[in-house]
């Protein structure tokens, strides 16, 4: 459905995205994941066609971003990282007159409108201002006026930010009920379990660069292996470990140890360096991205 | 990327205009008073408070002389203010641009579409200020009926000129700047509460070249006394003209501030 080819964006001579490639299939749920300022929202902007890419090839169900933007907006529904909901308008009108743009004639519009509020439990607020909702309704609202075209593809930027886990829990629900009625889902996040948990395949972006791609479970084997065993950095254990030959890294005051085999290393450390905290433990996305992008903060 | 390259535009230019036409009516009652309002206050202040020193201008009683001035600062204000401070609050602040630009619309018809209902404001509120001013007898009728179109011509141009420090104001703020170093002087020398024949020769041409409420007194003043000047066609003119280069260039500077 979308195809990227050493895609390029810069801005005055600063590259946002570098060269990446990337190709979402219809039907799945395609996650971007990296730390702010990677060049998510970047490529999601070039997807959406609201941001001429500077280089290489972006193709949407067949058609270049450049060229066919009316053609392919006509068949996307975009949740944007910022709720840009119309506050002069009501939760109806809000929807109404997003459906004009799209051409959508009012009889239609009023009809999908109605099934649309039900879908996200709104229909209780269809006379309310935008102002009154809460995070949760605001978003839920962004949801379901990005499908009043009934879009083929759906593009989620950060579709859960500041929301509370029970609002989060609906909006998960309501992804996964997308794509099983075949739209074909890209979305941005920093929230790592809701990656692992939507994301049928997905790509870890940092300085506008992809550093890994794959399913969730595939790309924690691949860069973890499939446990984490924690203990206390200390010239003993790492000792012990180069002994063993084990995969480690160093934090500060903590090694973490990636392996397939958590009982084996924990004896063996138990055994060698007793008396220290060991903590063993499935790895995790998290462990993946941290390992990838680093602890330094960003900007 | 051109300054001046023509907009490419369908029918939903009117989407974006039926949505600003929809958050006016939800307030219609606050909407419709003051160009009702206004023009009775500078009538009193100006026309039969001033005007019982002043009684004619320029062999025109003075009210007559001057209610075309206000229904012209009417059209001016109604389009500028629209599409500098309104349309700044719906770009920045709302962020309507970007989610309407998420859609088929391109960002050409949402900045047109902002320009055709200035323009539209303009041409209600004169409207409205018709039978107010031929309630005191100020304005030849049917004549003055003419405004009524005029009204939304002369709009546009002034939207056009809005939209433009629209693109380019870095903030709300510096929006002031235009409002009190362009408006406020056409306001006052434009022709509008006296004659612009009594200005220095210079300036008298200057006027005419950079206040285009110069232009618009002048039809406005011709259709509401119904005495054609041989100026006319200049004034419209320049207006149209005008009108043309600022409209496609508020869009490209639009499309350059929100299109990276």
């Amino acid at each position: 459905m979308i195809v990227a080819k050493g895609l390029n964006k810069s801005f005055d001579g600063f590259v946002a995205v570098d060269e990446i490639s990337f190709n979402v299939k219809e039907g799945e749920i395609f996650g971007f994941l990296g730390p702010n300022g990677a060049g998510k929202t970047t490529t999601m902007n070039m997807i959406q066609c609201i941001s001429p890419k500077t280089s290489g090839t972006l193709e949407v169900m067949g058609m270049d971003v450049n060229t066919h933007q009316r053609e392919i907006k006509k068949f996307l529904g975009v949740v944007p990282q910022e709720n840009n909901l119309d506050p002069d308008l009501t939760v109806y009108e809000n929807l109404l007159a997003y459906s004009r743009y799209f051409n959508i004639p009012r009889e239609i519009a009023e009809k999908r409108i109605d099934e649309l509020l039900n879908f996200v439990q709104l229909t209780g607020k269809r006379d309310t201002l935008i102002e009154p909702l809460s995070g949760g309704m605001k978003r839920r609202l962004v949801l379901i006026r990005a499908l009043i075209n009934k879009p083929k593809i759906l593009i989620l930027d950060e579709p859960t930010v500041g929301l509370d886990p029970q609002a989060r829990h609906l909006i998960w629900e309501k992804i996964k009920s997308l794509r099983s009625r075949g739209v074909t889902i890209v979305l941005t996040t920093h929230y790592l379990e809701e990656a692992a948990r939507l994301c049928d395949r997905l790509v870890i972006m940092d300085y506008g660069k992809i550093l890994a791609e794959g399913s969730p479970s595939e790309i924690v084997r691949e860069y973890i292996g499939t446990d984490i065993v924690e203990t206390e950095n200390d010239p003993s254990v790492i000792a012990c470990l180069k002994r063993h030959a084990a995969r480690f890294e160093t934090l500060e005051d903590t090694v973490q140890i990636y392996t397939e085999n958590p009982q084996e290393i924990t004896y063996q450390l138990l055994k060698e360096c007793p008396s220290r905290p060991i903590t063993a433990r499935q790895a995790s996305l998290e462990d993946v991205f941290l390992k990838l992008t680093g602890k330094k903060l960003r900007e | 990327m051109s300054y001046f390259k023509f907009p490419e535009l369908t029918a939903l230019v009117w989407k974006v205009w039926l949505r600003n036409r929809d958050v006016f009516m939800k307030t219609y009652r606050v909407n419709f008073l003051p160009p009702l309002i206004e023009p009775l206050l500078y009538l009193f202040a100006l026309g039969f408070g001033l005007g019982t020193y002043i009684e004619t201008m320029d062999g025109i009683p003075y009210p007559r002389f001057i209610a075309p001035a206000l229904i012209s600062i009417s059209i001016m204000n109604s389009a500028f203010f629209e599409c500098t401070f309104g349309s700044y609050v719906r770009m920045y602040y709302q962020k309507t641009f970007n989610a309407i630009i998420a859609t088929p619309v391109s960002i050409e018809e949402v900045i047109t579409g902002e320009l055709l209902w200035g323009a539209t404001k303009s041409l209600i509120n004169a409207t409205i200020m018709l039978p107010v001013l031929a309630a005191f007898k100020l304005i030849e009728l049917p004549h003055a009926l003419l405004i009524i179109p005029f009204a939304f011509i002369a709009g546009f141009l002034f939207a056009s000129i809005g939209m433009c420090f629209t693109a380019i104001s870095p903030n709300i703020s510096t929006l002031n700047y235009p409002t009190f170093l362009f408006i406020t002087p056409m306001f006052l020398f434009s022709g509008t509460f006296f004659p612009l024949k009594l200005l220095p020769e210079p300036l008298q041409y200057l006027a005419l070249t950079a206040l285009p409420l110069t232009h618009v007194v002048s039809i406005t003043r011709a259709l509401t006394l119904a005495k054609t000047s041989n100026l006319l066609i200049f004034n419209l003119t320049w207006i149209l003209t005008i009108s043309l280069i600022l409209f496609i260039l508020s869009v490209n500077l639009m499309k350059k501030r929100l299109i990276t």
